[in-house]
């Protein structure tokens, strides 16, 4: 029998249906937001999303949330925003994991052809958890938890297995975290805006080395919200759709020392099937600009080379040649990234979000010129085990 | 195009209290393995893992990513859904609309819960808003004891008449298997099992169970190449109405009860007590055994007692309800909804054994869980038009 793994005709075929982002919304990324619970944060998105997209909660026919139970201390953790996701009498359902594979199972419930319009919300709230507490949830707990492995501290594993096959100097990863916190400068809805050195990070406190303090990805509070909609609903209800061209996640495999962490191979799959849907050949002259999910700055290095926008292991080279910055020929970032704002489940799809506002050329300070195909990422699970690419455009 | 989509197998573990033999991922290996002999499909096969549990019963976070040995999902798409006791139902549904969307020929849906390992009640009550509804009314048997209060006061409804639910249920499951508690009762035992929560009594509820499902979806362009009997997926729909438990309106199951009516309308069921041959309902506590089949539309307000008195639900009668037994004999939760579609599509296959009823052409399965929440998917073996 002849399986396929990914239908690859989408987007560019007759054969599917075609889906667009018809509508974005978010609040503003903060360190605590004291006087906000989650349903107040989701509603936030989602009154923003409906604006947006000049719709009432009465044109949407079905909702996905993503949320996580962990990160927000309560079983079912769906059901704190159901009602500010406008879900009464809806189909609803929820994804449990980063936002961009919440989008993904967003579209297929159109695509399946039961509905028009998906609202797709995700919220969290830094603020009010013990990130190592929960990222240390994630290791096995027999073999790996004890040892006290947590977000950061897997990462610096990575981080260490990157820098010593490739040679990837902390100066390089510093510079990450100097450009992106730069171009949060132009993102009101970021959490640290700021004129940094690389001396300033270098200098920075150590979490686990070699990451150090502004290496690393804030603890953040935030929603998002994103309204997708099939062709017919698209075009009745946005004056600015954003067309969905390629899509696609794998997940490698769960043990890190099952994994050559010094690359990513589910991103350089999720990639390659995105790329293929989108009829994308080549990433680097193809895609004008990418919201990535850099938690780490060697993050934003790796998966550089995942995406195939460089050979792999000169993701430093890339940056260095400033390729990635604002004026490179891939922009990276130009929201300041999760380095500058980082609410976790959220921040894939305010990726999504950002990729949106620069396609249509909506993304004020931080629009980058001429965006034709933008490329937004998510991450899930330790190390970025987990990968899922969007390839959005006109 | 949108694709047909049919459940052309799946696999479930033996269920006890504490599966001691097993870790999760194992337990997950288990019903993967047994769906994966069951259709002849090998891992190379399944183009997408769906996989689902509640959080902090095993107090894993990112299951999905945790679980690749045992799914099989290394170096595939792989997605983790949960809400709550419907995980199992929204599980299958999402397997209904990721392989409908013609991104996928197969998907392989995963419910596993190994409930040995929590505190089932204390996980159940950080699902309440922590402000207004935790300290007043959590847990998940307090909210079934007040719905069966109000169907008591309203219809005169008894004890007695849930406990025949019971008695039916411990009977069918004597025939499955798979199910956790093998052994039948009588009314008068129920009548007589430990007081939970009035009037809800120890035997009126399910127990907690460690177990997992797989189930094998796929699209029209490959279900009939991998088996003769696919059971096709008619409709699918939920509701997960209420955020607050306070919120709910008990005379009821909106839930269920609004998802119905726009399944019903969808496939053009008109009579569902006549059209639909078999149902396996999520129903964790007697009382849903009765209360639920009037939200369902298959008889009038409070005369559910009289449907189950003449026997329309047993084995034999004209819409047997949970042939494998249900909830109330096993009840791993993340996995539940998820046996009720694998139970549901066997029905339809004919692969049911000694739980088959005879001439199944339209089956139902429900999943309920949140805050009063309900899922449904309907299947036909008539291959949808």
């Amino acid at each position: 029998m002849e399986f396929g793994a990914w239908n690859l005709t989408f987007g560019y075929s007759e054969i599917m249906d075609r889906i667009a982002i018809v509508g974005i919304g978010m609040t503003k990324q903060e360190r605590r937001k004291e006087a906000e619970t989650f349903s107040d944060m989701v509603f936030e998105a989602v009154t923003k999303a409906l604006n947006d997209a000049e719709m009432t909660i009465q044109e949407i026919d079905n909702i996905v949330t993503g949320c996580n139970d962990f990160w927000d201390g309560r079983t079912i953790s769906s059901m704190a925003v159901g009602d500010a996701s406008g879900a009464w009498d809806k189909n609803i359902s929820c994804v449990e994991g980063d936002g961009t594979f919440a989008a993904l199972y967003g579209m297929t419930r159109i695509l399946s052809g039961s509905y028009a319009t998906t609202l797709v919300t995700a919220h969290s709230k830094g603020s009010e958890s013990i990130s190592s507490l929960i990222t240390n949830a994630m290791f096995d707990p027999i073999y790996t938890r004890p040892l006290g492995l947590d977000a950061i501290t897997s990462a610096a594993l990575q981080a260490r297995r990157y820098m010593d096959r490739f040679g990837i100097t902390e100066e390089q990863c510093a510079r990450v975290s100097v450009k992106n916190h730069k171009n949060a400068k132009n993102n009101p809805y970021s959490q640290l805006p700021m004129d940094i050195s690389v001396e300033d990070v270098l200098r920075s406190r150590t979490l686990a080395s070699p990451i150090k303090l502004l290496d690393a990805s804030p603890i953040s509070d935030g929603a998002c919200a994103l309204i997708l909609a099939n062709e017919k609903s698209a075009k009745r209800f946005s004056k600015h759709p954003v067309w969905i061209k390629g899509v696609g996640c794998c997940a490698d495999a769960y043990h890190l020392g099952d994994r050559d962490l010094s690359e990513s191979k589910s991103l350089e799959r999720a990639a390659k099937t995105a790329y293929q849907m989108a009829g994308i050949s080549s990433p680097i002259k193809e895609i004008d600009v990418a919201e990535l999910y850099d938690a780490f700055t060697y993050q934003e290095l790796m998966w550089t080379e995942g995406l195939g926008f460089c050979n792999k292991g000169d993701g430093g080279r890339l940056l260095e040649k400033g390729e990635t910055e604002r004026e490179g020929p891939i922009p990276v970032n130009p929201s300041g990234g999760c380095l500058s704002a980082h609410a976790v489940i959220t921040a894939g799809l305010i990726r999504m979000a950002e990729a949106t506002l620069q396609v249509r050329g909506e993304a004020g300070k931080r629009q980058i010129d001429g965006v034709k195909t933008a490329l937004a990422h998510g991450i899930n699970g330790p190390c970025g085990q987990a990968h899922c690419v969007w390839i959005l455009g006109k | 195009m949108a694709k047909r989509v049919a459940v052309v197998g799946s696999g479930q573990t033996y269920h006890k209290s504490q599966r001691l033999d097993v870790n999760g991922v194992e337990l997950i290996h288990e019903a993967v393995s047994k769906a994966l002999e069951e259709t002849h499909l090998t891992r190379d096969d399944i183009d997408l893992i769906i996989i689902g549990n509640m959080d902090h019963f095993e107090g894993i976070n990112y299951v999905d990513m945790w679980s690749i040995d045992g799914s099989g999902g290394l170096m595939k798409p792989t997605i983790k859904l949960t809400t709550g006791g419907t995980t199992g139902s929204t599980l299958a549904i999402a397997g209904y609309h990721m392989v409908a969307s013609g991104l996928f020929n197969v998907a392989l849906v995963i419910g596993w819960e190994k409930n040995s390992e929590s505190d089932t009640t204390a996980a159940i009550n950080t699902a309440f808003d922590p402000v207004w509804d935790r300290l007043t009314f959590a847990g998940a048997i307090g909210g079934l004891a007040l719905e069966a209060s109000v169907y008591m006061h309203n219809y005169g409804v008894t004890e007695k008449d849930a406990a025949r639910v019971v008695v039916r249920d411990r009977k069918n499951a004597c025939g499955n298997p798979y199910a956790h508690l093998r052994k039948e009762v009588t009314i008068e035992e129920v009548l007589k099992s430990p007081m939970l929560c009035d009037p809800v009594k120890l035997l009126d509820m399910c127990p907690r169970s460690d177990g997992a499902c797989a189930v094998i979806f796929a699209s029209e362009d490959v279900a009939e190449k991998t088996t003769d009997t696919p059971a096709w997926i008619w409709g699918v729909a939920n509701r997960h109405l209420y955020t607050f438990i306070n919120d709910v309106d008990f005379h009821g199951l909106h839930s269920l009860k609004n998802a119905s009516r726009e399944l019903y309308q969808k496939c053009g069921i008109k009579e569902p007590l006549k059209e639909i041959d078999v149902i396996e309902l999520y129903q964790p506590y007697s009382f849903g055994g009765l209360l639920w089949l009037e939200s369902l539309g298959l008889c009038k307000d409070g005369e559910a007692p009289r449907l189950l008195w003449d026997g329309m639900t047993d084995m034999d009668g004209e819409l047997p309800i949970n042939p494998s037994g249900g909830v109330i004999p096993t009840n791993p939760i993340g996995a539940t909804g998820l046996i009720r579609c694998a139970e549901a599509a066997m029905q339809i296959m004919g692969k049911a054994e000694g739980h088959q009823v005879p001439g199944v052409n339209i089956a139902m399965s429900t999943g309920f869980g949140g805050c009063m929440w309900s899922d449904i998917l309907l299947y036909g073996k008539k291959r949808p038009g």
